[in-house]
């Protein structure tokens, strides 16, 4: 797909607007509707319709496999990190409180933003992970996908 | 100090989760090892811990609230005398195999997914700790997800020794899918019903406002709670591997790794048969499910099949681990039939055999490991003359051996013991019967085996085989010395499972 003109550029000109997004998403998290899961899969779809254009191997020059390895245990740290910090303050596993103990709900975004946070990386770099299982092997140089063939 | 003891509850399944991220990221050579044995290690000295509050406690339950969101909104852990006693077995089983799991599977899995194994390892054990304690319905199937995704994938990584590994694995992935679609199905009817996921809410609304309302005119969500009953039932037999719905089990213990066979067969199996009674006796009460539905008949016809047919297909391989796998159907048969019976004798002899089968049978595969580690085979050909060359590997499989057929001063006699006495208080003379009858056939395929072991002649030309290293020989060891210690001196497990017993029968309405 990357000799077509048209969606190479709109490949390149939508990530920046898909990851704007998703980070919208995730800063909103603890606000309203959508959050982490979400504004991870926007992130990851960013990379994947890149990945599409220009083949998988120029996304995991982008993205090596290495990264989304490490970010998909990262991200769930953080979540049970947030927890045990609570506990370690000397409240529930979880319980936000422990975030700002003088005032009470105030800790509650802190505590579900680092955990949208960690939601966000670890969904992230798992859909990567699966765009990689998929592709990865299907072509000899270029892992475009399937679609251009026929 | 004071801290981890008032998050026991919550630190049993968090550090074994915390450290199995950890190994995944950093667990590379060798050192997800470590942080395995490390990790099943400070698990254990907790779940012990908590059994002691427990039983130390007035109310006999600790209840832990996770972000103190109180029950019916949040989720509860709730700690209970038959929790706490399947945490330590699940916990005693998940560090001694790990203590074996180094040298063994660093010989069948690939040396660069080593902290991806112990990752899972971990995760697993997560589940299966989760799965126990927790007090909601719907963080127990999250849990039990996350126990049977790594499961199936610890299985497949048996590929390296034989590939049908791969098949098992995927034939488990499907039927322990649908097995666990068919729980969560349950929940969503029982939510509709109740609007509850507590698994104490849950009981506590059936019972004050929805069973009552069943003998007079209008029956409200009748259809509703038996449907979802039904798909709960089916769903935990599928993950029980009860019979007939066995098909995943003895493919998957017999090509995985050594060590994940042990696991599995020690925890897995019991952790089902727990939730089981758990859904039975406290989340819709025995009147509905034995009163009204009749379930105990149906899950004594099950439980007799399981003995006689798992029994029966052990005796009839050839290769020791598909007997040991097919000779666990038959155990769980006899967990069934205690819990079925719903009298506090049947009660106790399944929660017995929970912890006396885990023991037994782990120590049996583990020793199997040994063969395998030693000879790269597990059929019975290879075991001819190993009596002489692997000692004590061999005597601990005898050990283990004579407790799945019951004899006196093992541990499988007490178990047996309890079972057949209460058949017989319940009036079940036939199931008493079909107990005696699986023993003799464990007596004809645990003969069979060591008739080869002690009597049977090496080849000439066989490799020279020798006692298996200390650190995979000291589990093995353990686990039969165990299993032989409480058979002699059942006094400890049977105070723990009567109080569960107890426990069980006086919160069922």
């Amino acid at each position: 797909m990357k000799d077509n003109v048209l969606m190479r550029i709109a490949a390149r000109w939508n990530m920046p607007f898909m990851l704007i997004f998703a980070l919208y998403t995730q800063t909103h998290g603890e606000l309203g509707p959508g959050g982490g899961f979400q504004s991870g899969v926007m992130i990851a779809a960013a990379f994947i319709v890149y990945g599409m254009v220009f083949g998988g191997h120029e996304m995991r020059r982008i993205v090596p496999r290495w990264v989304t390895d490490i970010a998909a245990g990262l991200g769930v740290l953080i979540y049970a990190g947030t927890g045990v910090y609570c506990m370690l303050m000397g409240y529930e596993f979880l319980d936000y409180t422990a975030i700002m103990p003088g005032n009470p709900g105030g800790g509650a975004p802190w505590g579900m933003t680092s955990v949208e946070y960690g939601v966000g990386i670890t969904v992230a770099a798992v859909m990567i992970t699966v765009f990689n299982e998929i592709t990865e092997g299907t072509a000899p140089e270029d892992n475009t996908i399937i679609m251009e063939k026929q | 100090m004071e801290l981890i003891q008032r998050n026991l509850p919550a630190l049993v399944v968090v550090t074994p989760l915390i450290m199995g991220l950890i190994t995944s990221i950093i667990g590379r050579r060798g050192l997800g090892w470590y942080l395995a044995m490390g990790t099943t290690a400070a698990v254990l000295a907790m779940s012990i811990q908590l059994l002691a509050n427990v039983l130390d406690s007035g109310t006999q339950t600790v209840t832990y609230l996770m972000g103190n969101w109180p029950t019916p909104f949040g989720i509860g852990y709730v700690v209970d005398p038959l929790n706490a006693s399947v945490l330590v077995i699940v916990s005693i089983i998940s560090a001694v195999v790990t203590l074996y799991a180094r040298k063994s599977v660093a010989s069948e899995i690939a040396h660069n997914r080593l902290h991806f194994f112990y990752a899972l390892w971990l995760f697993c054990i997560t589940g299966l700790l989760g799965i126990t304690i927790t007090g909601d319905a719907f963080n127990l199937y999250v849990l039990l997800e996350i126990s049977s995704l790594s499961t199936y994938t610890l299985v497949a990584l048996g590929r390296n020794r034989n590939r049908r590994a791969l098949t098992a694995a995927i034939n488990y992935l499907v039927l322990g899918s649908i097995g666990a679609c068919f729980y969560l199905l349950g929940i969503a009817y029982l939510y509709m019903v109740t609007g509850s996921l507590n698994i104490a809410d849950i009981h506590d609304i059936l019972a004050n406002k929805v069973f009552p309302t069943w003998s007079t005119g209008a029956p409200m969500y009748r259809t509703t709670v038996i449907a979802g009953f039904a798909f709960m039932a089916v769903g935990l037999s599928l993950k029980l591997a009860l019979f007939p719905l066995h098909g995943w089990l003895p493919n998957a213990y017999t090509y995985s790794p050594s060590a994940v066979s042990a696991l599995l067969a020690s925890t897995a199996t019991k952790v089902g048969a727990y939730v089981f009674i758990r859904v039975i006796f406290t989340l819709v009460g025995v009147n509905f499910a034995y009163t009204l539905l009749h379930t105990d008949t149906v899950l004594m016809l099950s439980a007799g099949a399981a003995i006689l047919f798992g029994s029966w297909m052990a005796f009839r391989q050839t290769n020791v681990k598909k007997l040991l796998a097919y000779s666990s159907i038959g155990q769980i048969g006899y967990i069934t039939l205690g819990f079925a019976l719903g009298n506090a004798g049947g009660l106790t002899a399944s929660v017995i055999h929970l912890f006396n089968h885990a023991l037994t049978k782990g120590g049996m595969f583990l020793a199997l490991g040994i063969v395998a580690y030693r000879t790269g085979h597990t059929r019975l050909q290879d075991l001819r003359g190993l009596g002489r060359k692997l000692p004590f590997t061999m005597a601990a499989f005898t050990a283990g051996g004579l407790g799945l057929i019951g004899v006196p001063l093992t541990a499988g006699f007490i178990s047996k013991w309890y079972l057949v006495s209460s058949c017989i208080e319940a009036g079940r003379y036939e199931m008493a019967a079909i107990v005696l009858v699986g023993s003799m056939i464990a007596l004809l395929y645990t003969w069979k085996v060591v008739e080869t072991i002690y009597f049977g002649k090496r080849d000439e030309n066989a490799p020279v085989v020798k006692e298996a290293p200390i650190t995979m020989l000291v589990p093995v060891l353990l686990l039969a010395g165990g299993s032989i210690y409480f058979g002699i001196d059942a006094s400890l497990t049977s105070r723990v499972a009567t109080a569960a017993a107890h426990f069980l029968l006086g919160g069922a309405p």
